[in-house]
């Protein structure tokens, strides 16, 4: 009886107990990328080549949520506005809604899935080969050459993506509102020019993105580098990138906002 | 044998003096004491599990002993701060088990890894010592092919390349002959030989393939159970009254290694018979 109940609290202690410990190690090795930074930063060629295969290469696929999120925002806007007669406000109500939130938020989701996994699976599969060992063997440090390009390339990337994601939200409002509804291009285009405040709006859209951006690619190389070197291990760690990100992007994103707005 | 006791002389370029170490619970090195001079070839056998892995992980500093020294060309690797540590991994080369090859660069880049790592050298002159090294295995012409194009023996070799990269006066070699057909064998086997005589290297080889070993190794450790069982040059190896040689030597099932792991329970209880008794 004594057992029946004690086990469960044991089990919520270690658990507990466990991710306080997994939230250290995630700091100190934070700490350890930013300290060992330079050489990422010095030989930027390394950062570039990350750059291509996290940021360039989701390109394709943010660009085209992004314009079909902005025709559904353009669809939905102009259904629910019109039966209030504002349907003029329509490119306010699209470019307010993605640069606030929409634009760095699903972004950010879709770079976890795209290029945060494939970081982690990258690194996990480097240690499982022992390709990280051999690195720090060769007396260069893993952190320096393989962790740190790939952090700054997450971090340069997710605001230039949320962007991107913005612009193509934006035209994809423009195209159901103006082109397919017939709604007034000037109107359209004069609503979100005197709604819109660049620093109120755009700048905390990219402060966002930009601490997503940290978060995503914190999570994805340090669930690489933290992977059991097995098969099971590394798939086990490309999942808990995406769940994890997923879960962190939107709770910092609760936070941020209640900050900003 | 090499070291007896601790009378070690200075021709020792690595020393393991009374070293204990263990994962955990989990013993793997007991009090273990070798020395391997400098410029010779020296194999550490042993089976599975015997700590012999270890023992490179040890020297290479990737780990630190639970009791003991390991001194490397005098030093202990233990007291060495960050920037020593990797002082000492600049002058060791270390061939790993699979060649742990870059997947994501050519057989090129993986040769240069190390140079442009560590040396301040032009593109083109960075160019001809890959060629230079790439030719001492064999493998000149491969230079633009990735690592998933080459067969198991070729990336062992392009490893061995790079692993030699930046003429390490130290070699470490983990099982480098694990998965090879008996030509590809033959050749690193050949290469490890030619290689250690050439440059004047010293050499540790950790291995289980005892035959092809012999013929080209200077001295052996045989490791079992975290401690030097027996010890000698191939020829006393070969000549050896130790059960535990005879048996590692020779394939056998039974003898001081047993086969079978020591189960708690016996086989007519786990299958479920009555009257099992404890085997």
């Amino acid at each position: 009886m004594t057992e029946l109940l004690l086990s469960p609290l044991r089990r919520l202690g270690h658990t507990t107990i466990n991710a306080i410990w997994r939230l250290g190690f995630i700091t100190r090795f934070l700490l350890a990328i930013l300290r060992y930074s330079g050489q990422s930063l010095l030989r930027f060629n390394l950062t570039i080549r990350e750059i291509y295969f996290a940021g360039v290469m989701s390109v394709i696929i943010v660009v085209v949520s992004g314009l079909f999120v902005g025709m559904v925002l353009g669809l939905q806007g102009y259904n629910t506005l019109s039966r209030f007669g504002s349907a003029d406000a329509l490119g306010a109500l699209v470019a307010l809604s993605l640069l606030r939130e929409l634009g760095p938020v699903l972004a950010a989701l879709l770079f976890s899935s795209r290029a945060g996994s494939a970081m982690t699976a990258e690194i996990g599969l480097m240690k499982a080969t022992e390709q990280l060992d051999a690195m720090s063997v060769m007396a260069v440090n893993p952190i320096a050459r393989v962790v740190a390009p790939r952090f700054w390339a997450g971090v340069i990337s997710m605001p230039i993506l949320a962007a991107m994601f913005n612009v193509m939200g934006i035209f994809g409002g423009y195209l159901i509102g103006v082109v397919m509804i017939g709604l007034d291009s000037g109107t359209f285009w004069s609503q979100m020019q005197n709604n819109v405040d660049l620093h109120y709006d755009v700048v905390n859209g990219l402060i966002k993105s930009l601490c997503f951006g940290i978060a995503v690619t914190l999570i994805a190389v340090f669930e690489g580098y933290d992977a059991t070197p097995t098969a099971a291990g590394v798939s086990a760690a490309t999942t808990r990138t995406v769940v994890t990100s997923a879960l962190v992007i939107l709770a910092v994103d609760f936070v941020l906002t209640a900050f900003m707005f | 044998m090499f070291l007896s006791g601790k009378s070690v002389s200075s021709d020792h370029f690595i020393e393991f003096r009374n070293v204990s170490f263990a994962y955990g619970e989990r013993p793997i090195l007991n009090n273990i004491s070798l020395a391997i001079p400098r410029g010779k070839l020296v194999a550490i056998m042993g089976g599975s599990g015997s700590g012999k892995t270890t023992m490179l992980r040890l020297i290479s500093g990737q780990i630190r002993p639970s009791a003991g020294q390991v001194l490397v060309d005098g030093r202990n690797v233990a007291d060495m701060n960050h920037a020593e540590l990797f002082e000492h991994r600049r002058r060791m080369g270390m061939l790993f088990q699979f060649g742990a090859l870059f997947t994501d660069l050519s057989v090129e880049d993986n040769v240069a890894f190390p140079i442009r790592e560590h040396t301040r050298l032009a593109e083109s002159m960075i160019h001809d010592l890959v060629i230079m090294k790439l030719a001492a295995v064999g493998l000149r012409g491969t230079q633009q092919l990735m690592p998933a194009e080459l067969s198991g023996g070729m990336a062992r070799r392009v490893a061995l390349a790079r692993a030699i990269a930046l003429d390490p006066q130290l070699m470490l070699y983990d099982e480098p002959f694990t998965g090879l057909d008996p030509i590809s064998l033959g050749v690193i086997a050949h290469l490890i030989k030619k290689l250690n005589d050439a440059l004047g290297t010293t050499s540790i080889m950790v291995t289980h393939d005892v035959h092809k070993s012999l013929d080209i190794v200077d001295y052996v450790y045989f490791v079992s159970n975290g401690a030097v069982v027996a010890a000698g040059t191939p020829a006393e190896i070969r000549a050896s009254p130790s059960p535990w040689v005879h048996q590692f030597m020779w394939g056998e099932a039974d003898g001081p290694v047993h086969f079978a792991y020591p189960a708690s329970t016996s086989l007519q209880q786990d299958l479920g018979l009555k009257g099992g008794q404890h085997d």
